[in-house]
């Protein structure tokens, strides 16, 4: 590897995504493959190198060359030698190893023609999975540390504040409080020392926008926390990195040493006269550690617990002192702001949104990964064309935005603009970005449990309707869920999570019962369903849901019986098999291994499928008589 | 100090620069409850009784976390703060055991008096069997206040068992309402931090480092933590019902902590600290809280002189045990003699007995043993 040259535009390169996603499938091991394999081949003049994460991890370890733009997915080892020879020495692309678009099953060849990144803005994400994250040349090659040189030599503090206040960027932590706004109040704060922390304790589950961002391009976040700590007048820095991150603290740690090194950090920054240091403070992986009294709690190294505000942070904060947080995308969006200007950024967004928003894309949708798109970008935009759809032909059914305390939007909510007043309107929230995706076999109240359980776990117990109320809710929905709820339970429910939503100390508490709310306000008929007629609509609770082996069906095959985990299965050579609904465990195993053509296996929900009590021998076909349409057949 | 004006229920109060809001409405007798916060306390803001309103404040603020500032106008019984306050301790409620809600003795308002049966028990002597801060807990005092009867909730319990390793008070985590009195009476007051905290969610205990059994701790015992418990979570191991309280001033060193010493049948049952006096302001050691108690009525304590003898010690007046050193001091140069006082005996005694050494004796010999 050639570590330490500057890039070159003409150089011929292939990068191998280093994220986290893709190291875990051996994208080390790939980069490590290439570059014997080049030195073998005695094609020295292309470049192998790392960069952080692409976002696609579902396609890692991904792999892309540079200057005709090649993009391949699931690269192991075994293909790096047709690589090679191929694609490198030949010129002859490895089409096996293209993007195929799940829906259409087409193949994109080029990076830049993959739905995924195209119809996408990349401001925060501009240099991830393009940039050697461990290089402080990469970055100052594509303008990095321009801005932070323009802040400190042709603005001042109060210049830099205004520039941020004009662009309109609101907090990416998930609050959307004005940043420039916050900066000032802190500006103003007449004690000192002054703190700049940056709030990377990104915890919810399943979004990673704040780890790829300090794995693929660290520098962004510390020229944005230094041009930060320069408006604000703070001198000392912290990064709360939970530890969960290996890989983002270590290319944190790695760019405060560069940037130290080159004089964008510590004392006398160019020549400025202003000292700023930044520490790495590891969190222990507390999901209210976001919450900035909380943080700041953390890092004094008592219990992570929030407090009342005010007194505001920006007054006393840190050690009492004035301080002010950001979110990582946050500083980000500085970079780029102070860069390019207010006036570029502030055409971006709606009105009130300006810029871009990232979000974690999970979930029942065809292409999964972390999305950057202008505010205001409708939710179907974001699940249909860069998302790709339902996979597996399914109809969509929700999408949660903002984590686990977002709320659950219905199909009739897939225009709702992505912006903090819409998805506020509409019972959810923007949260620090993530974004999953239901299709119809989920059920709402269990995604609803779900979600508590987790908000649950996490509350930090310092207040009662957090800490006994989302436990209530929690208990409630777990007996629905079971077909144990009681009517006066779904008005309990309500009003509880209303009471927790005003009643709690922090957002957290005030947060956590969106799930409920918004899904009792768009699917009050599954909790319904539950309640009274003891049945999950989506055949998704186990104890709600049966399974049945159609006798006209079955041909006696015996693949369910023998991968039966419980032994609940009964049957035998041309035998219709049957299922012990006492033993049964309902694990879906049965329903998964008969073979298609069979499709003997059923589920149902509050609905009995006659089936003979032991296994009879396979007979002539008859229909199957279903009283109603709620069996799904598989 | 600057003084403000805030209205509170459209009543005009006074109030100082720097009081919270709870503050201002405690100093003008206006009643909001709360279970979290202490006069001896930073302010905490956890279990939300106190929640109020406050014009053109978004929510429901915690009055005893929010400063009070000049014009503020608060309302502390609207439609909105009733339900929000009803729904905290309903919840709490059902953390906690709620036997005394049920009591049919309760019902005619009587206390229990000793011999009367009760539902766990054929006989109530020393105290309520079922709970040990009845008629003391704070929690019922506020459900009283508030007027609830019953708990829509299913009771929900963490299945902590009872840390009885300290020889003096247990934790019952089944009683706790996790306010955090204690541990912040721990790190604030007194400075041990022998507990704090630990858990998340709903699984959240009061514990020691470790999670180790109190005695096994840094604690010392001193029992501040209980004193400052609302509830029954943290009681003596041998709680009894005074009959009366005896104010008096701790014999166990010359701090001269003032303690209300609780008796029954004439005897030391229970001590607290006084709270009305600038030594102590309620504050106790383990020696005051826990053994006074002992001591006073133990049966090796001298309760009358005793003179030497060939065979032992006999019991004598203090006339003429006082005449026997008068007499045999007087043998002895003012040089060939030394005192030595007690750190038990009160500031005055020791002057006094100081005196007597320099003027009476007149020899510089005279020492303590409050150095031990």
């Amino acid at each position: 590897m050639n570590q330490g040259k500057p890039a070159k535009s003409n150089e011929r390169k292939i990068f191998v995504c280093h994220g986290t996603g893709c190291v875990s499938t051996k994208g080390m091991e790939v980069r490590e493959a290439l570059e014997k394999a080049l030195a073998e081949a005695r094609l020295q003049d292309i470049r192998v190198d790392f960069t952080g994460c692409h976002g696609f991890c579902e396609q890692g370890p991904i792999v892309f060359t540079e200057p005709d733009g090649v993009f391949y997915c699931h690269v192991g080892v075994k293909d790096v030698p047709e690589i090679v020879e191929s694609h490198l020495r030949n010129g002859q692309p490895v089409v096996r190893l293209h993007f195929k678009d799940p829906l259409t099953g087409e193949v994109v060849p080029l990076f830049k023609d993959i739905n995924f990144y195209k119809k996408q803005q990349r401001i925060v994400l501009r240099n991830c999975g393009r940039i050697n994250p461990e290089r402080i040349e990469d970055y100052i090659a594509v303008g990095g540390y321009e801005p932070l040189r323009k802040a400190f030599t042709e603005m001042t503090p109060g210049l830099v504040i205004e520039e941020i206040k004009r662009s309109g960027l609101r907090g990416r932590g998930g609050a959307g409080f004005p940043t420039g706004l916050k900066w000032s109040f802190c500006q103003q704060a007449p004690d000192f020392p002054k703190y700049m922390v940056c709030n990377a304790d990104e915890g919810d589950p399943g979004a990673f926008m704040d780890r790829s961002v300090m794995e693929g391009d660290p520098h962004t976040v510390i020229e944005g926390m230094t041009i930060a700590a320069y408006a604000i007048g703070a001198t000392e820095g912290y990064i709360y990195i939970r530890a969960e991150y290996p890989l983002a603290v270590k290319r944190v740690r790695i760019a405060l040493e560069q940037a130290e090194k080159k004089g964008f950090l510590g004392k006398n920054i160019l020549g400025s006269g202003f000292d700023f240091r930044v520490h790495v403070k590891e969190g222990a992986g507390a999901f209210v550690c976001g919450e900035e009294t909380a943080l700041i709690a953390s890092i004094e190294g008592k219990r992570g617990m929030p407090r009342a505000r005010p007194p505001f942070p920006a007054n006393s904060g840190l050690w009492g002192k004035p301080t002010n947080i950001n979110n990582v995308k946050t500083l980000a969006s500085v970079t780029a702001i102070i860069a390019n200007g207010a006036d570029w950024y502030s055409k971006i967004g709606t009105e009130k949104s300006k810029g871009t928003a990232v979000f974690a894309l999970t979930g029942k949708i065809a292409n999964s990964g972390l999305i950057e798109v202008p505010m205001g970008i409708p939710l179907r935009k974001i699940i249909y064309e860069i998302g790709g759809g339902i996979l597996n032909g399914k109809q969509f059914k929700a999408v949660q935005t903002g984590g686990p305390s977002g709320g659950c939007l219905p199909a009739s909510y897939l225009d709702t603009p992505v912006d903090y007043e819409s998805l506020a309107a509409a019972g959810s929230i923007m949260g620090s970005g993530g974004m999953v995706v239901m299709d119809e076999d989920t059920c709402m109240v269990d995604v609803a449990r779900y979600f508590l359980s987790f908000t649950q776990a996490e509350s930090c117990g310092k207040c009662v309707p957090c800490r006994v109320g989302t436990k209530h809710m929690l208990d409630m929905l777990s007996n629905i869920c079971c077909g144990k709820g009681k009517p006066s339970d779904l008005d309990l429910l309500k009003e509880l999570a209303e009471q927790i939503k005003v009643g709690s100390l922090c957002a957290l508490g005030g947060t956590a019962p969106n799930p409920v709310l918004t899904t009792m306000r768009y699917f009050r008929d599954e909790y319904d369903a539950h309640v009274h007629q003891k049945k999950c609509p989506a055949l998704a609770c186990p104890e709600l849901t049966n399974y049945y082996i159609l006798p006209d069906k079955c041909q006696g095959c015996g693949l369910c019986l023998r991968a039966c985990p419980v032994a609940a299965i009964a049957g035998g050579k041309r035998l219709v098999h049957v299922i012990d609904q006492e033993k049964c465990i309902k694990c879906s195993t049965c329903l998964d291994v008969c073979p298609r053509r069979f499709d003997a296996v059923a589920k149902a929900s509050a609905e009995k499928i006659e089936v003979p009590s032991e296994p009879v021998p396979v007979t002539a076909k008859k229909p199957v008589s279903v009283a109603s349409g709620s069996i799904s057949e598989e | 100090m600057e003084n403000i004006t805030l209205t509170i229920d459209g009543q005009k109060v006074e109030a100082k620069k720097g009081m919270t809001v709870l503050e201002a409405a405690q100093a003008a007798n206006i009643y909001i409850p709360t279970l979290c916060h202490h006069p001896d306390l930073e302010p905490y803001g956890g279990c939300r009784l106190c929640v109020v309103e406050i014009e053109n404040t978004r929510g429901l603020p915690a009055s005893c976390v929010t400063p009070a500032t000049d014009g503020m106008v608060v309302r502390t019984c609207t439609p909105a703060v009733d339900a929000e306050r009803r729904t905290a301790l309903e919840l709490l409620l059902s953390t906690h055991p709620f036997d005394c809600l049920v009591c049919d003795r309760r019902k005619v308002n009587r206390r229990c008096t000793p011999y009367d049966v009760c539902l766990r028990s054929v006989a109530v002597t020393d105290r309520c069997v079922t709970c040990p801060a009845n008629e003391r807990c704070e929690l019922q005092a506020v459900v009283d206040r508030l007027g609830m009867k019953s708990c829509r909730l299913p009771r929900v319990t963490r299945p902590y068992p009872i840390d009885s390793s300290n020889p003096f008070f247990e934790i019952d985590h089944n009683r706790c309402i996790l306010c955090a009195r204690c541990t912040r009476t721990c790190n604030e007051l007194t400075g041990i931090g022998a507990i704090e905290m630990a858990y998340r969610g709903f699984s959240m205990k009061v514990s020691t480092f470790g999670d180790k059994p109190l005695f096994e701790s840094i604690c010392k015992s001193c029992g501040e933590c209980m004193a400052h418990c609302p509830v029954g979570a943290m009681s003596p191991k041998d709680a009894v019902w005074p009959e009366k309280e005896v104010k008096t001033t701790c014999p166990y060193c010359g701090v001269g902590c003032q303690m209300l010493l609780g008796v029954k049948d004439n005897k030391v049952v229970q001590i607290r600290g006084e709270r009305e006096n600038n030594v102590n302001k309620g504050g106790l050691c383990v020696k005051g809280r826990f053994g006074v108690v002992e001591f006073v009525g133990h049966t090796d304590r001298l309760t009358k002189p005793l003179v030497k003898q060939d065979d032992g010690f006999a019991e004598t007046t203090w006339d003429s045990a006082l005449e026997e050193i008068a007499n045999k001091l007087s043998r002895y140069k003012p040089d060939e003699v030394a005192v030595i006082s007690s750190a038990k005996c009160t500031n005055e005694d020791n002057y006094v007995l100081q005196k007597f050494a320099r003027a009476a004796l007149g020899t510089h010999n005279i020492d303590h043993c409050a150095r031990l």
